[in-house]
């Protein structure tokens, strides 16, 4: 798990991009605190938090007593270490809304994840956690050379996902205008990147790479785009592939990184020096744990990211177990900025897979293939990603008992399949059926998925 | 999402029952006259901009001896040119702009006629204005505070989903963005979350109750109170057959992206006509082929004037809807006028789950793929209530392969290529050379089966 | 040594079948061997007649299309094994079989299959290598059994 130390040198004005352009703009004091300011109002917010949690939402309540920790043992940020964990497991058992800790009709939205099973983990905003999350998205985006004037194309999904959303208002609270293109329907939006001239391109970076791919297939060179720069999220990437996409599009690309059960994009992201993603620490408390011990790692070493929500009115969040390994970088950055500094994520602590941005859990497609067969066949999900598009194909052993000489049925039954697993997962996979006994068997837990992309990255 | 757009004040217990006035319709009640002279004042100074600002607009008004300063009255509207569809294509794609970027905030687009898209624009204020119709559109129906409103329009570049979305939030609901498709996870969240209000075409709604039932789930059962339903034609039986399956109260929305997307007009709690927000949108009824307007109450093709938009301001746009103007007042003592629920098109353009698609598209994307326009067939049919779209294409010997595989990758390529410009997944039926009839030579391109019962 | 054989697109849905059939029987023409190929939509009918040339006119005159393909027949011994070295002998070659049929000729001991290869000359080569023997057209035009 070695990871890149970048210098702490600002991105160099290159492709489209100014000096002008790079500037380093600050939108709030709020981000360059001193420590010890930060520490107080993270510890104020923190107090409010914790006794919010415990008087509102009855989970909390449970659990701190459980515990024996009341809201008024918080005295120093270092007793949040006494303070008891989150998981996604527990917005499940509380689905839908059973952790909200305001009256139902103070939500202003609710968002949603994919979850482990078919129910989907929902996550609710007040009015003011909406302006919250715009602020913060609008934040980073500034960090990242955004300014009022700029036209932004968002490719992604808007709906349940908050990526679309949090960048969309993000983007309106800067005051940058937005062409919502969505994901899907690659050709269109090479046509409207040439035609309507935007500057900024959001999305996932693989699905940049698909961009790059469709344009460069349509005759139209990406780097003559007039496209400077971009903001990537929503999946794992590479110091590698951020090489490849500014190149192709002659363009600088930033890193930014959040999860709905938290907020949603806005954690964190990283600035002109890009040395690591800025920890929107006057909102979010974080913790660097081993994930076994659950000990703090010690400075500088990987281990599984811990957030705490500091502020979140409608759905606040005690240590949430994020899976995702990452380390901190706590020392300064010539920007300006104080937020402690994550690393690239890179890896999980589970088996989630991020496909094409989506969360896909594996016991998601079995769930699927349930639905379908009635008992659960044998199964293996392959991915891989050829071009630069994730593809998932999923190979299902053949039972006599689906068997037809007729391949008319063969076909309607590998066609019913893939709409259930569109269906549970939101992700579109290639169905193979194989033959019986031809997938392999392994002592104990079967191996239910090769994750090609892994190899490729590294 | 914009602290501008917040046009609900401070919660009051007005706003939480049912049919409750809500602030932002007082426009709606305004004195007929103090609307007309409102709109006189606002047409003079839209089409001035547009004037000064828009060369297509100022050429075509010199051609016809028109000044914006010669607007003296209402009817003079009807000596200013007609705006067509493919105006917007052919000054593709900021032609038609009258402010420049720095000042727009947002452009959606849909599908053009042919390849190319039709762009339109919005300022802050354009925006601020689209959500305050929204608002009243909502309000109109009861849809108030504290509702959890279901919004299953598809979001993105179609202005359904955030034109709708912008006007709940405002209005101060909580707002479930899902967007299109999954029907099975939509009627999980109608239930688990209490939905009081949903949002999506009519069809797809009586998708939902079908679906609903097949899960055990009795939508009756359901809190759910108001539809508000949109972006494709639906009638009478179809609102029955929704009422009576469901318990809730449907409303049909309508508007067009060239105009400002949803919010032009709706109907209120009486569902007799579709109150159009004329304080911003001027309407008239003309004869599709004369272009001479027709009396109040004669049926005839919708006309709009966008009356407050800045970044796009649109002049006497040809709807191609077919309705008349209802000239008795409306029980709900709205003063803003109603029409007629749209029932038919003068053009060939049909709307299939909310997007509009006209055969030249279909064209386009078939010929991309085989080189030479092959004999086919669009098929509309309902399934379910799910609107299907087919295209049948007969094989030629060009295309065929002997292979199974060969003809299936032909198939996913005429998919492919239609989703591509459509933005639609339709089905692809290849069928026997000269299996599609024709008449007279040609075929007759759409076949619409969806009004057959099953 | 290749034999030209006819694909039909055909729509699946009853009768279909029975058009073109009819089509050569009142041209005359005899079917020496057909397969017939299904999907949830469509069909591919595939033959093998004698005059191939006239059958295609025949069927196009009629509004079929029709592809012309050319086939391997080989001929396989007709005992416990004898499919099975003909399937070694091309996977050892790495030969791709894309649909094969087995066919109403017989010959002594033999049977024989007729097979598409997506290079049907390289399956040729390694097939007359391996010392298969290939029926050629006239062959299989003039021992039809039955």
């Amino acid at each position: 798990m070695a990871g890149v130390r970048l210098a702490a040198r600002p991105v160099a004005p290159h492709g489209k991009l100014t000096a002008f352009d790079l500037e380093n703009r600050i939108l709030s004091p709020d981000e360059c605190l001193s420590r010890c300011e930060l520490e107080a109002l993270q510890l104020a917010r923190l107090r409010q938090t914790v006794a919010r949690a415990y008087e509102r939402v009855p989970h909390y309540r449970d659990c701190l007593r459980r515990h024996g920790v009341g809201p008024d043992d918080v005295r120093s940020l270092n007793d949040i270490a006494r303070l008891p964990f989150t998981t996604k497991d527990d917005l499940r058992d509380n689905y839908p809304l059973g952790m909200l800790a305001v009256p139902r009709e103070n939500l202003a939205r609710v968002h949603g994840s994919s979850g482990t099973t078919g129910k989907p983990t929902f996550v609710a905003y007040t009015r003011t956690d909406l302006d919250t999350w715009a602020r913060l998205c609008a934040r980073f985006l500034t960090a990242g050379c955004l300014r009022p004037g700029h036209l932004v194309h968002i490719a992604f999904g808007y709906g349940l996902f908050t990526g679309g959303f949090g960048l969309h208002a993000g983007v309106e609270h800067v005051g940058a205008a937005i062409v919502p293109a969505a994901s899907g329907n690659t050709p269109r939006q090479v046509t409207l990147l040439h035609d309507l001239g935007a500057d900024v391109l959001i999305c996932t970076p693989s699905y940049a790479v698909n961009i790059a791919e469709v344009a460069a297939a349509e005759g139209i060179e990406p780097s003559e785009l007039p496209l400077k720069f971009a903001h990537f999220g929503g999946e794992p990437w590479t110091e590698d592939m951020r090489a490849q996409i500014e190149q192709a599009f002659g363009i600088v690309a930033f890193d930014n990184y959040g999860l709905s059960e938290i907020i949603g994009p806005g954690v964190s992201g990283e600035c002109v020096y890009r040395c690591g993603m800025h920890i929107q620490e006057d909102h979010f408390l974080v913790e660097c744990v081993d994930p076994d011990t659950l000990e703090p790692v010690a400075e500088g070493d990987y281990g599984e990211l811990v957030f705490t929500t500091l502020t979140k009115e409608a759905m606040p969040i005690l240590r949430y177990r994020t899976r995702d390994i990452s380390r901190l970088d706590r020392s300064p950055c010539a920007c300006g900025r104080t937020g402690v500094r994550m690393s690239r994520v890179v890896g999980r602590t589970d088996d989630m897979l991020i496909i094409r941005g989506v969360n896909v859990f594996p016991s998601q497609i079995e769930e699927a293939l349930l639905r379908v067969e009635g008992t659960a066949p044998q199964y293996l999900i392959e991915v891989d990603r050829p071009g630069s598009l994730d593809e998932v194909t999923v190979r299902v052993e053949i039972r006599p008992q689906d068997f037809s000489d007729k391949m008319s049925q063969m076909q309607a039954l590998r066609d019913r399949i893939d709409r259930e697993i569109h269906s549970v997962t939101g992700v579109r996979v290639t169905v193979e059926l194989v033959e019986p006994l031809t997938l392999e068997r392994y002592a104990g837990k079967a191996r239910r998925v090769i994750d090609r992309r892994v190899t490729r990255l590294q | 999402m914009t602290s501008g757009t917040v046009i609900s004040g401070p919660r009051t217990d007005a706003d939480l029952t049912l049919g409750g006035f809500h602030p932002a319709s007082a426009p709606d009640f305004l004195p007929p006259s103090v609307l007309r002279s409102l709109q006189l004042q606002r047409l003079r100074a839209i089409v001035q901009r547009a004037f000064d600002r828009v060369p297509l607009y100022r050429e075509r008004m010199r051609q016809s001896g028109v000044t914006p300063d010669s607007l003296r009255s209402l009817d003079d509207v009807q000596r200013l040119p007609f705006t067509e569809k493919t105006d917007l294509r052919d000054s593709y794609p900021f032609g038609l702009f009258a402010s420049p970027m720095s000042e727009v905030v947002r452009l959606h687009a849909s599908s053009g006629t042919t390849g190319k898209p039709t762009v339109v624009a919005y300022t802050r204020e354009d925006v601020e204005v689209w959500a305050s119709v929204m608002v009243r559109s909502f309000a109109a129906t009861g849809v108030h505070r504290g509702d959890i409103v279901q919004n299953a329009y598809g979001y993105g570049l179609f202005t359904g989903g955030l034109g709708a979305h912008y006007g709940a939030e405002a209005l101060g609901a909580t707002v479930i963005p899902i967007s299109g498709g999954n029907t099975d996870r939509q009627i999980m969240i109608m239930k688990d979350f209490g939905v009081t209000a949903i949002c999506c075409t009519p069809s797809y709604f009586v998708h939902l109750i079908e679906r609903a039932a097949e899960l055990g789930v009795d939508i009756k059962s359901l809190p759910l109170r108001i539809g508000v339903f949109g972006a494709e034609p639906w009638t009478e039986a179809m609102r029955d057959h929704i009422q009576a399956s469901s318990n809730l109260k449907a409303f049909d929305i309508y508007g067009l992206s060239e105009i400002i997307g949803p919010g032009v007009g709706i109907e209120c709690e009486c569902q007799a006509g579709l109150h159009i927000f004329e304080d911003h949108f001027l309407m008239e009824i003309i004869d599709p082929s004369t272009g001479l307007p027709c009396p109040d109450g004669v049926e005839g093709e919708l006309v709009l004037t966008t009356l407050s938009k800045q970044a796009m301001p649109i002049i006497r746009y040809r709807t191609h809807d077919i309705t008349a103007i209802i000239p008795e007042p409306c029980a709900c003592g709205r003063s803003i006028r109603r029409i007629r629920r749209i029932g038919r098109r003068s053009d060939d353009m049909f709307i299939i789950r909310g997007v509009n698609v006209f055969p030249s598209q279909v064209e386009a994307a078939l010929l991309a793929v085989e080189g030479t326009l092959p004999h086919y067939q669009i098929v509309l049919t309902r399934d379910k209530g799910l609107d299907q779209m087919e295209v049948q294409v007969e094989v030629t010997p060009e295309v065929f392969g002997d292979t199974i595989g060969a003809l299936e990758r032909l198939q996913r390529n005429l998919a492919h290529s239609i989703e591509n410009t459509l933005g639609l997944r339709v089905d692809i039926r290849l069928v026997e050379p000269h299996s599609i009839q024709r008449s007279e030579g040609k075929a007759k391109r759409v076949i619409d089966r969806r009004g057959e019962t099953k | 040594m290749k034999i030209p054989q006819l694909s039909l697109f055909l729509e699946n849905r009853p009768g279909q079948l029975g058009h073109p059939c009819r089509e050569l029987a009142n041209a005359g023409i005899n079917i020496l061997t057909l397969s017939l190929a299904d999907t949830q939509q469509f069909g591919i009918l595939r033959l093998i007649v004698r005059d191939w040339k006239r059958a295609k006119e025949v069927l196009e005159g009629a509004g079929h299309v029709v592809n012309v393909t050319d086939v391997v027949a080989i001929e396989v011994p007709d005992r416990p094994g004898g499919m099975a070295e003909l399937m070694e002998a091309l996977e050892s070659a790495s030969i791709n079989i894309e649909y094969m049929y087995a066919f109403n000729y017989r010959r002594g001991n033999d049977a024989a299959v007729v097979i598409r290869f997506d290079d049907p000359d390289a399956a040729l080569a390694i097939l007359q290598k391996a010392g298969f023997k290939i029926v050629s057209s006239t062959e299989v035009f003039d021992n039809m059994a039955g």
